[in-house]
């Protein structure tokens, strides 16, 4: 069973089927005049139609890119430069997805200022926080809607309207919440916002921002013009049709999969908590993703316990530092101030509109008895070692 | 991560995998703030380790150096013991991924730890 759709989704048939014949035949460019290069621009102007009306946009504010971090590292970096004379002051969280967080550092490089919010224990930064923050030099803010590891939502639609009563652009990186929850760019005060297809259910490689009209942004790739002059570069267009499709599909039963997978989610948080002896719920316990938990358990570490769930079937994922690239902690459950030693023992599940159909018993079973195994080998879950001995090795 | 099969294997079944009573050395290594934790026991007789066994908090790697240095110091004199090294441990794996050379591969640091323990304890001799 696969429980890491907040990493990737598999691909939805209905949204494969229409991207087939754009890998086939239909295989113009959309920038052409025949026949053929007009089917793909008219394919091109469907998917953007099916993309607006998904947030409450209109077409001309969507522009297709190659994924979320290309939105993010395009909002970010094209507004700071389109508006440098203003300020070079950005506002952003401590939890933000390494596209929003690299793409900041580099604009230090460059002399620009970067405050990070904190997020406290329950994953959400404070108003007052923001409000606190602000200076005439403020040009952006950009904060994410929700986070990839603790599902936690932030106040988008206060975030904004705040932003707005100080002349400050508004971006959010939506690539999680996108398909899970609502979102309506025009409510919710958004200016720039960042999506992604294959986290529901689309081809990787594609995905799109959301330019609020009248607002313009400095382009990062530069070439032939296409998508407005603002992403240059032939457009994928199998990928943006698959998008457009998955994106459809996803918004189209929206609140039925949210009660659906909230359902689900709930009934693991409780079944876990209540089995496993110290285990806890990381992030905020309502204001969160309907398919998104993460948990940790004291005195185990999260990769053995990732592969211990992958040997029963069941995939996964973790913020321990040893099953990262970088052997570096999750800088997102650091920054709700846990042990780091906690922070080794998270698991993340992320569930999908079609993962309703498993045995949730015997997940948690398998759950519990993986953890115990992990606890019987650990030696600082024996009752007599001294563990405050041990932690002034750090 | 990719694990050889030995590596799964000593992970997924470890040997000598609990706490010893009365042991005649422990030794613990690590560091749980990175993620590894590792003790090891030994009982000695006539300066050979005959019973060896750990308790060991952290990855699939850690666990498998682990189980795999039990396998391969049980019999030895402490002298013999004392010469296992880091590599001769991931070699009996079929290897380590590379990022897991340097932090998980602790159980040659264990056992040294161990023997040290035994002969602070053991003066007499």
């Amino acid at each position: 069973m696969y429980l890491d759709n907040s990493a990737t989704t598999k691909i939805n048939k209905e949204v494969l089927d229409e991207m087939l014949p754009y890998l086939k035949d239909e295989f113009g460019n959309p920038s052409t005049l025949y026949s053929i290069g007009r089917e793909s621009k008219k394919a091109l102007d469907n998917a953007r139609q099916q993309i607006a009306n998904s947030i409450n946009a209109k077409s001309d504010e969507i522009i297709f890119t190659s994924g979320g971090t290309e939105s993010d590292n395009l909002a970010i970096k094209g507004i700071a430069f389109k508006l440098q004379n203003r300020g070079k002051h950005i506002i952003t969280s401590e939890i933000e997805h390494p596209a929003v967080k690299q793409s900041l550092y580099f604009l230090e490089t460059l002399d620009f200022k970067v405050t990070y919010l904190p997020v406290y224990e329950n994953g959400i930064i404070k108003i007052e926080d923001l409000k606190n923050a602000i200076t005439p030099e403020t040009i952006l803010i950009t904060i994410m809607h929700g986070n990839n590891e603790i599902g936690t939502l932030q106040p988008i639609e206060e975030i904004g309207k705040i932003a707005h009563e100080n002349n400050i652009v508004f971006h959010t990186d939506a690539v999680q919440t996108f398909g899970k929850v609502e979102i309506d760019v025009e409510k919710q005060n958004i200016d720039l916002l960042s999506l992604s297809s294959h986290k529901i259910n689309g081809p990787k490689g594609v995905g799109a921002i959301y330019i609020k009209k009248g607002l313009r942004l400095v382009p990062i790739i530069h070439g032939g013009g296409q998508e407005r002059g603002i992403r240059s570069g032939t457009e994928n267009v199998a990928g943006i049709v698959g998008f457009g499709k998955a994106a459809e599909l996803a918004c189209s039963n929206l609140s039925e999969h949210e009660e659906k997978l909230s359902k689900i989610r709930d009934e693991i948080i409780e079944k876990v908590l209540d089995k496993i002896p110290e285990s806890y719920l990381n992030g905020d316990e309502t204001h969160r993703l309907p398919n998104v938990i993460n948990f940790r358990f004291k005195a185990i570490e999260g990769e053995s316990l990732i592969l211990m769930l992958d040997a029963k079937g069941y995939q996964a994922s973790t913020g321990s530092a040893c099953s990262s690239k970088t052997l570096e902690a999750s800088p997102v459950l650091t920054a709700l101030g846990l042990d780091p030693v906690d922070v080794h023992g998270s698991l993340r599940i992320s569930l999908a509109p079609d993962s309703d159909n498993f045995d949730i018993d015997d997940f948690v079973n398998v759950i519990s008895e993986s953890v115990e195994t992990l606890r019987e080998m650990s030696p600082l879950w024996n009752q007599d070692t001294d563990y405050d001995e041990i932690m002034k090795r750090k | 991560m990719n694990y050889s099969e030995k590596v799964m294997d000593h992970f997924t079944n470890p040997r000598n995998c609990k706490k010893m009573e009365n042991p005649d050395g422990v030794g613990t290594v690590g560091n749980p703030t990175c993620g590894d934790l590792m003790t090891i026991y030994i009982k000695v007789d006539d300066d050979v380790i005959t019973d060896i066994s750990f308790q060991t908090f952290g990855c699939g790697a850690a666990i498998a150096t682990s189980s795999m240095i039990t396998e391969i110091a049980v019999g030895k004199t402490l002298d013999e013991a004392l010469e296992i090294s880091r590599n001769d441990v991931a070699s009996e794996l079929d290897g380590l991924p590379p990022v897991k050379m340097h932090c998980s591969n602790l159980a040659a640091d264990g056992l040294k730890a161990a023997i040290e323990n035994y002969h602070q304890t053991h003066q007499q001799n």
